[in-house]
């Protein structure tokens, strides 16, 4: 049985120890095996994981995430039983999932909030959900003791930035590039800019994703920020057949990566 | 708030409408707001925008009277003719408005969504007007069945990027236009067809279409003696044409009634949620996966409708019916015939409502009908002569 883990303490106290932070992203119901893939994936150095719950319409997502959203829907994966399922996974590390707002929405936001802490799952994302929207759900996840993290993007005015980071809690996710969510090939100037904005206006753990592939672009854009959120480039290795070994030896390259980088710091 | 008026500051008509959208396209969608609200109160865009759709759109579209339609129905129809403006639908109404915005924001790129094809047509339209660069995405079913509009879109210059997401209609067309505008929003103006999406769109997009509302409401009362229409109909898909017509009449005794397809009534079969933007009427599942929809019309093929008609049917100022695809058919028919029009087969959806109404409680008979056509036909005669 998972046990809950509040995200934010755990992330400031590995980043104030000198560690970059990890954060890979899992979409639940991918697959008989996707629990065991989350354990693995834990195991092999993440400081916390995001899990998918799949929405019909995911905007936000590049065609990978996508593709396996509809594989975890046509298997019959819904909110509840990804929550639950999730449950009993011992991972170790704090857990939030990543959903669409009409799934909380419909869910109903007050149940959506407490089903997720009696579950051991400490935080939410919802990527179509602005700061100008978030009143209802911020109030229910407040109450329920739910860390919703909010997203920034690089179109984000400066006072705008300020004021997401204040609302933020567990970390803040700066959206590295103009785009959905994908694999690029190298990693765009905006995420470096992204990391250095954040970092001047808060003391919230700063992540970047959207774009962040490699074990090298993870190092790079983490020169600036504590650490990276990685979704396409784990997701497409379970597309393509990998299980839980795949997943965990791409993870600890990330983790080594990103060590590597802590030791040579000057 | 009075019916069809100014939404709230945060984008709400009632309890729908808002902006639920990633962070990325905010500040887009505020530019845009700006951009409109400076817009629609300058008359000098005003005098552009009317003289545009006058010289270069044809517009006042004409009201006609339906005599052999009317004799075999007891009621009196008079159609409000958008199939004879330019491009051959309401549709031109808006892109031309979001034309000359997209040049007062210096954008030099559009994207839009198109289901049967008549957004797209007016957008690649426009475009070519402007000197704008156009892609347009489609739906993979929508390409096939509306093979010819695809056609002109092309031969109008623009870029059409079949969607093979999901559905593979409408709403995907939706999606897959708002990931190009995530990736693109500091070169590229989103050019929405219809009365949804995030604030301002629906109210935006409503009021470059009220200008056919406005037009038939001085057109029936020269031919009512002054009077107003009992009823004023028209279809509802995301709700363009009929928003635009509604404002034309929310302050008079006229009842509104939008008809959606039964195949896609998001207000007839939906519940509230959030798609593309909106909170509104949305047909969706018990945990919030959106349904796809399935209508003969393209148009039509949508689970979601924009939220001021959410608000509208909620606080009863309007009347949601649905229609099904074979009544449809049956009125496409009976329109050519009796009156040598053929209509949309978006457009026939209101009118089979008028024809199973008629005589009823709801429409009683020796009331006056205005109904929107909205667009004609052509696009449908190759998919009609195939169905019947």
């Amino acid at each position: 049985m998972n046990e809950l883990r509040r995200v934010e303490p755990a992330l400031r106290a590995a980043r104030d120890a000198g560690r970059k932070l990890l954060v890979p992203y899992v979409t639940g119901g991918l697959g008989d095996d996707w629990c065991e893939v989350v354990a693995a994936v834990a195991a092999a150095g993440a400081d916390a994981i995001e899990v998918g719950i799949p929405f019909s319409d995911p905007v936000m997502d590049g065609p990978t995430i996508q593709e396996a959203s509809m594989r975890a829907l046509d298997r019959g994966a819904t909110p509840s039983s990804i929550i639950a399922e999730l449950s009993e996974v011992d991972a170790g590390v704090p857990l939030v999932v990543m959903t669409y707002y009409n799934i909380v929405f419909r869910g109903g936001h007050r149940r959506i909030a407490r089903s997720l802490v009696e579950h051991g799952v400490a935080g939410a994302i919802v990527p179509d959900l602005p700061l100008d929207e978030f009143f209802e759900w911020g109030r229910a996840a407040d109450d329920a003791g739910v860390e919703t993290i909010l997203l920034a993007a690089p179109t984000t005015p400066d006072d705008r930035l300020a004021e997401i980071c204040a609302r933020s809690h567990g970390f803040v996710y700066g959206v590295g590039l103009m785009g959905v969510t994908g694999e690029r090939t190298s990693l765009a100037a905006s995420a470096t800019t992204m990391a250095k904005r954040l970092k001047a206006v808060t003391d919230v753990p700063v992540l970047i994703g959207v774009g962040v592939s490699t074990p090298e672009q993870a190092v790079e854009v983490s020169a600036e920020a504590d650490g990276v959120v990685v979704g396409s480039a784990l997701v497409r290795r379970l597309l393509d057949g990998g299980g839980p070994d795949a997943a965990a030896e791409f993870v600890g390259e990330l983790r080594s990566a990103l060590d590597g980088m802590g030791t040579t710091a000057p | 708030m009075a019916a069809l008026a100014e939404p709230s500051p945060d984008g709400r008509f009632g309890e729908f409408g808002g902006r639920f959208i990633p962070e990325s396209l905010v500040p887009a969608c505020k530019e845009l707001e700006v951009a409109f609200r400076a817009a629609w109160a300058d008359p000098a865009f005003h005098a552009e925008y009317e003289g545009l759709l006058r010289d270069y759109g044809g517009r006042p579209t004409p009201v006609t009277e339906c005599r052999r339609l009317s004799e075999r129905l007891g009621v009196r129809v008079l159609l409000k003719r958008e199939d004879l403006a330019h491009t051959g639908s309401h549709k031109l109404n808006n892109v031309i408005g979001q034309s000359l915005l997209t040049r007062r924001m210096g954008k030099p790129r559009v994207i839009a969504e198109t289901g049967a094809g008549q957004h797209g047509v007016a957008t690649a339209t426009a475009c070519a007007l402007f000197g704008l660069d156009c892609v347009v995405y489609m739906g993979e079913v929508d390409v096939e069945r509306q093979e010819l509009n695809v056609f002109r879109m092309q031969l109008l210059g623009a870029e059409v990027i079949p969607v093979s997401s999901g559905s593979r209609t409408l709403k995907d067309a939706v999606n897959e236009a708002l990931r190009d505008w995530v990736a693109n929003v500091e070169t590229t103006h989103y050019c929405i067809g219809s009365v949804m999406g995030p604030h301002p769109y629906p109210w935006m997009v409503r009021e470059f279409q009220r200008i056919l509302g406005e037009e038939a409401r001085t057109q029936c009362r020269a031919l009512l003696d002054g009077r107003d229409p009992d009823f004023v109909v028209a279809c509802v898909g995301g709700g363009s044409n009929a928003a635009g017509t509604f404002a034309g009449f929310a302050d008079t005794s006229a009842r509104l009634v939008g008809v959606e397809a039964a195949g896609g009534a998001a207000i007839g079969h939906g519940v509230p949620g959030v798609v593309h933007g909106m909170k509104s009427y949305l047909v969706q599942d018990e945990v919030g996966q959106v349904n796809e929809a399935h209508s003969i019309s393209a148009g039509l093929d949508y689970p979601g409708v924009g939220p001021e008609h959410s608000h509208l049917s909620a606080t009863g100022r309007a009347t949601y019916v649905t229609a099904g695809d074979a009544e449809v058919l049956d009125a496409f028919q009976l329109l050519s015939h009796t009156e040598g029009i053929i209509p949309a087969l978006e457009s026939a959806h209101g009118l089979a409502w008028v024809v199973r109404a008629a005589g009823s409680d709801d429409l009683p008979s020796g009331s006056t009908v205005l109904l929107t056509l909205s667009g004609r036909g052509d696009k449908d005669v190759a998919q009609v002569r195939d169905l019947l």
